[in-house]
């Protein structure tokens, strides 16, 4: 196994404890957003298809490096923004009660 | 390279910030930003590391980008917020065909030539990946109502997809051991189906655990590809979104007493749907006026909404009734179940759209000790989370999952199209009460009558 393979897994199982810690205690309330903001950083794989269009070979590697790209930016872009129309409804708390 | 390695783990670092902040409501619009940083940085990063080599193909990062970008934010920007469930599946399922395509591109660049390590994360991107893509928008149609809610009963039931995953297995060790790209891509097209009959075997009221299921996987794809590729980025994020999707599924199988194993394998409801009769037992058929003066005496009212309520579009509605029933002084609170809805938190997110303030919305710990002292709970659009048979009946699928006892109220009053089973497709004996009053109609329209009769008091 190479040093760099080894050197993912041990970040690949530090990042999911960290993921465990940060997530354990969100209020119901916040659930949607949080899935759809952590839906979001998901599509980090973007970087892995914006590398993998700049060196892509023949014809059927380019289409499916671009397909890699446009879903990966539909979801990076459509999540984040998403996430962020929910949340400035939350902020516009009316404490016009009574 | 080592830079980029460094600039990579600074987007980590946003990515943790930015999911801690997703966690509060005061810090979470925040978070979300910085989340948002964090992939702009390893974009940003990503681009500049391959700037000076040549031969860069940049028409066609360009214009997947452009593409994406436009196509995202156009369905982010138009979308309602009842239709918020299905978009978050449709994004989740781009993600996870993004990272197998990223892995498929890896399988033609070497033509399946990989050490042993790598075709493991090879394939695992591709199964994990393509179970998501397909997953996700089986999901999106039962949400979106293009396919029917039920589960559908496969042949064999649970054995189907268990033999499906089963082969799926041999299918990525075959392609692991022989190195042959065509076995790669016999595991895409398996997985694939196995995606769709994974879904479609699963009730729609289970579609919440499914998505969140999902958004953990296309997190663990992304993971996998990261590996393919040797992007630490990769896998920092996916590891992330991995583990905390994985979280938030159990807490939600957990809120519906049930395990992770029972909601996908479970095929819940198909027998209920089957069994259920109306038959001629009497209800309580109420007008909208008989609502209107039921409130108008109250002085504790609870409103208790469901999904009914989302694709009624009725969240304006209610909070109008809200202030007309403030003004006569009488107090308005509301129950939300954790289930409430087709996705968690989804009744939130649709009344805090409406300016509903949110210290007026109790979890079920906090509004069940309240509902004895409740003049008049209004179940709007809501079934299977109000079922008292999920508390009283040993024999009923639903039997142990938590509900809001809108039954110990004085009165409810349900406002609903028709006496039909919910999602589960399980009768509600709630209905059949002698202090519950049947409002049959939209929960929009029905509403809105309540509202213009109270007017008239």
């Amino acid at each position: 196994m190479s040093e760099l393979f080894v050197q993912g897994i041990v970040v690949f199982v530090l990042a999911a404890f960290v993921g465990f810690e940060v997530i354990s205690k969100v209020p119901q309330t916040l659930h949607t957003p949080l899935m759809s903001g952590a839906n979001a950083i998901s599509g980090i794989t973007i970087v892995g298809a914006i590398l993998a269009s700049a060196f892509a070979d023949g014809a059927a590697a380019t289409i499916l490096a671009l397909l890699a790209v446009v879903f990966a930016t539909i979801n990076v872009v459509g999540g984040f923004l998403v996430t962020d129309r929910m949340l400035e409804m939350f902020k516009r708390k009316p404490a016009k009660k009574e | 390279m080592t830079t980029t390695t460094l600039l990579y783990l600074l987007a980590g670092v946003l990515f943790i910030i930015g999911l801690r902040g997703l966690g509060s409501p005061r810090t979470a619009r925040r978070g979300n930003l910085i989340a948002a940083v964090g992939m702009l940085v390893a974009v940003l990063v990503t681009v500049a590391s391959i700037i000076d080599d040549t031969g860069v193909m940049w028409w066609t990062i360009g214009a997947g980008l452009i593409i994406g970008g436009a196509i995202g934010a156009v369905f982010a920007v138009r979308v309602q917020m009842t239709g918020m469930p299905q978009l978050v599946a449709a994004f989740n399922g781009f993600g996870g065909g993004a990272s197998a395509l990223v892995a498929a591109t890896e399988i033609l660049a070497t033509d399946g030539d990989f050490a042993t390590e790598t075709g493991v994360t090879v394939a695992l991107s591709i199964a994990i990946g393509v179970v998501t893509f397909s997953g996700s928008f089986i999901a999106y149609g039962k949400l979106q109502g293009l396919i029917t809610g039920r589960p559908m009963s496969l042949p064999g039931g649970p054995w189907f997809n268990a033999v499906l995953a089963a082969i799926s297995l041999g299918v990525g060790i075959w392609a692991v051991w022989s190195g042959d790209p065509t076995a790669y891509w016999i595991l895409a097209g398996v997985t694939f189906v196995l995606g769709i009959t994974a879904v479609v075997a699963i009730g729609g009221a289970d579609m919440p655990v499914v998505i969140s299921l999902l958004n953990s996987f296309s997190g663990v794809a992304a993971a996998m590809a990261g590996f393919v590729i040797g992007n630490q980025a990769l896998i920092i994020g996916g590891a992330l979104v991995g583990a905390a999707g994985l979280i938030l599924t159990i807490q939600m199988s957990e809120a519906m007493n049930r395990s992770l194993a029972n909601v996908l394998f479970a095929g819940f409801g198909t027998e209920g749907a089957a069994a259920f009769d109306a038959g001629d037992r009497p209800v309580n058929r109420a007008s909208p006026d008989d609502v209107a003066i039921s409130l108008a005496y109250a002085q504790n009212v609870m409103v208790v909404p469901g999904y009914g309520l989302a694709v009624a579009q009725a969240q304006h509605a209610v909070r109008d009734l809200a202030t007309a029933l403030e003004e006569r002084g009488i107090n308005v609170e509301y129950a939300i179940h954790p289930v409430a809805g087709r996705m968690p938190g989804h009744m939130n997110v649709l009344l805090a759209e409406a300016d509903v303030p949110y210290e007026q919305l109790l979890d079920l710990d906090h509004s069940n000790p309240r509902m004895a002292n409740t003049d008049v709970v209004l179940v709007v659009g809501a079934n299977d989370v109000v079922n008292p048979s999920a508390r009283d009946d040993a024999s009923s699928p639903i039997y142990g999952m938590p509900i809001l006892e809108v039954d110990t109220a004085r009165t409810a009053v349900v406002v609903k199209r028709s006496l039909s089973p919910g999602f589960a497709g399980i009768d509600n004996p709630l209905f059949y009460e002698e202090s519950t009053m049947m409002l049959f109609s939209d929960a929009k329209a029905g509403l809105e009558e309540v509202i213009a009769a109270l007017k008239e008091l």
